[in-house]
């Protein structure tokens, strides 16, 4: 962990949905301001996916407030409760849905601070991702679009530990943050949680698993299916370091560069469409900074340039997986 | 008249005389070469601006558009800081890095700043009011848009949501008869904007726009009734954009009769007419007029005289 702090009295085996949950309640007992927003989020239904459940139980229908279908309109809205002083928690019922509130997110909320000072701290919670069969609509990994807006924070936690920290710090930030959540890790992933305050710094990586051979930069549910293929590559004795940058605006160049500069390789991994992704914005990073130091092109492995597919052969074939990175790690180690 | 009805529109003939002189003297800027980028009109809409913000309290906010300068002088903010901000100079509101009367935002003085997106400061004003309505405060959010904002679906969200929520928000349409050059009757298969809103569930008046007993009366209804917990209320103030959309625009698509017909519904002329026949002598009225004048020319001579924003500052401030 960051910051010092440790996992006293951890809750062990919680969920990756559970922290997101835990981390509402804390923050929400803690700070009167914070209020969650969204499409069918208050209790006794909890969400689409329940992670408001526990937090509607215990705050009510006045802190945990059901919208109407209208994101821009309650998009809009958290920006004028947040100006106002409030920290809004806006739930999107699936990332893909947040186009329909984008001009009160990349327009209003991203620029204001800029443009005439004001604060406008929201969270908009983003359950994102794919792997789990659920087509065009349901599966995305939109980052990219919000990296791309100045004024925006970018978060993506991959462990339950990491979920329930960025988010508390996520909820006190300053500015508006996109906080990417991976579906497929909800319920799937289990690991210790605090109890108590401990927030992890945005802005900073975590090394997920030393190695000497060669770079591994991703973040979300990519992460686990790296550390997974370096397990497997330790066995043909190469060595792989896994970087998990955990917020992708701002991000952590130092630990990326530090490790390429060691390693002399580097592989971007994410979910999301390769194609003027979050990657290539690192990548072109690695090869501008570490030119002397490379002893291989950087490479990069990304959901394919077409709408994230629906029937299994097709999604797999989309997405990057731990036998996807192994082999393009091998390729780069064989250069 | 009472006297404190006097005053009160003494007190708005000098805030629309001084929107008018400030509006004359950017255009003068702009005729003359000396102008930054693009700016916008304002003739025609000062009883609006001026009326609505002249409701409001000093806790209330207010979220105006790019026809709302009286709204940013009753607020307080000055005519050399909005003059500056016009010139893209480092005193003006926003230092330079938002374009005329784009980004016009002060906290300080309960004023949001509006991006070009209309109607995007609606709900924006809405989740103020929610604010408020939150944490018990009888406060009240004010909004603006036009008749082209009024047709967009978040015009409806917006309307929506603060009826479900009984939001503390008073939203004043300004039917200006064009969305930039296309007249209502080409964008709005129903053109009765108080009946949309009806629809939504928002209570909703006509109103002159360029009366400005009218603004002060229904507009400080439509507040009082939000203090009170009786929810939104749209106020459609009708009225004429006198000029082109923005600096640029000629406006040749406006058939001259229909501004020869509101040139005499003039709402500067009118309220002079108003506060003339009640008695106040000529000479009041001209000494408020010479009075504004020189706050115009002094605006535009600090404006003139303020430094450019330093380059080196471009990345600061994305970052709360």
């Amino acid at each position: 962990m960051t910051d010092g702090s440790s996992l006293d009295d951890p809750r062990s085996e919680r969920t990756y949905l559970e922290a997101i949950s835990d981390a509402l309640v804390f923050e929400m007992s803690r700070d009167e301001n914070v209020v969650l927003m969204g499409e069918d989020i208050a209790a006794p239904f909890g969400g689409a996916f329940k992670v408001t459940k526990s937090a509607g139980e215990k705050f009510g229908s006045d802190r945990v407030r059901n919208t109407p279908m209208s994101e821009s309109a309650f998009i809009g809205a958290a920006n004028g409760m947040a100006l106002m002083g409030m920290r809004p928690v806006v739930e999107v019922q699936f990332a893909d849905f947040v186009t329909t509130g984008f001009d009160s997110i990349v327009q209003f909320a991203a620029t204001t601070h800029y443009r005439w000072g004001a604060k406008v701290p929201w969270v908009i919670r983003a359950p994102a991702d794919g792997g789990l069969r659920s087509g065009p609509f349901h599966s995305q990994n939109p980052e990219a679009w919000f990296v791309h807006s100045p004024g925006l924070k970018v978060v993506a936690p991959s462990t339950p530990t990491d979920a329930y920290g960025l988010l508390l710090s996520s909820i006190r930030d300053d500015n508006p943050v996109i906080f990417m959540e991976s579906k497929p890790l909800y319920r799937s992933l289990r690991g210790p949680v605090p109890t108590g305050d401990h927030p992890i710094s945005l802005g900073l990586a975590d090394v997920a698993r030393p190695g000497r051979d060669c770079t591994v930069i991703t973040y979300g549910a990519m992460r686990h299916q790296a550390t997974t293929a370096a397990e497997q590559l330790a066995g043909e004795g190469i060595e792989i370091e896994v970087i998990d940058l955990r917020t992708l605006k701002p991000l952590d160049l130092t630990t990326v560069l530090e490790s390429v500069a060691r390693t002399s390789r580097a592989l971007v991994v994410h979910a999301a469409n390769r194609l003027a992704g979050v990657g290539a914005e690192v990548a072109a990073v690695i090869a501008d900074e570490c030119f002397g130091h490379l002893d291989a092109p950087v490479r990069r492995l990304g959901g394919l340039d077409v709408p994230v597919p629906f029937s299994p052969p097709l999604e797999d074939a989309y997405r990057p997986d731990s036998d996807k990175i192994a082999q393009a790690c091998r390729d780069l180690c064989a250069w | 008249m009472p006297t404190d009805n006097a005053d009160r529109l003494l007190s708005a003939y000098r805030w629309m005389q001084l929107t008018r002189t400030l509006d004359e003297a950017i255009h003068t800027l702009w005729l003359t070469g000396k102008g930054v980028g693009g700016t916008f009109n304002q003739r025609g809409h000062e009883a609006i601006s001026v009326g609505a913000a002249m409701c409001l309290q000093p806790d209330d906010v207010v979220a105006p558009m790019h026809r709302d300068l009286g709204a940013y002088l009753v607020r307080g903010i000055t005519p050399r800081r909005i003059m500056a901000q016009q010139l893209g100079r480092a005193t003006g509101v926003s230092g330079g890095r938002d374009a005329n009367i784009h980004g016009c935002g002060d906290l300080d003085f309960g004023v949001i700043g509006f991006i070009s997106h209309l109607p995007q400061s609606l709900p924006v004003a809405v989740g103020a009011a929610m604010a408020f309505q939150h944490r018990d405060e009888p406060r009240v959010a004010l909004t603006f848009t036009g008749d082209g904002g009024a047709i967009t679906g978040l015009f409806s969200e917006s309307l929506n949501l603060a009826a479900l929520e009984g939001a503390p928000v008073v939203i004043v349409v300004e039917e200006n008869q064009y969305a930039y050059s296309t007249p209502i009757a080409a964008h709005s298969a129903n053109t009765d904007i108080a009946a949309r809103a009806r629809a939504a569930g928002v209570e909703a008046v006509d109103i002159d726009g360029n009366d400005i007993e009218a603004v002060l009366t229904n507009v400080a209804a439509a507040v009082g009734s939000a203090r009170e917990g009786e929810g939104p209320t749209v106020v459609v103030a009708h009225t004429m954009r006198m000029l082109g959309h923005a600096i640029h625009d000629g406006a040749e698509y406006v058939p001259a009769e229909l501004l020869t017909d509101w040139e005499r519904r003039d709402p500067v002329d009118a309220i002079r007419t108003i506060l003339e026949e009640a008695g106040h002598p000529a000479h009041q009225l001209d000494e408020i007029d010479s009075s504004t004048r020189a706050e115009a020319d002094d605006a535009v001579e600090f404006a003139l005289a303020s430094p450019w924003p330093d380059p080196s500052t471009v990345e600061n401030g994305v970052w709360a």
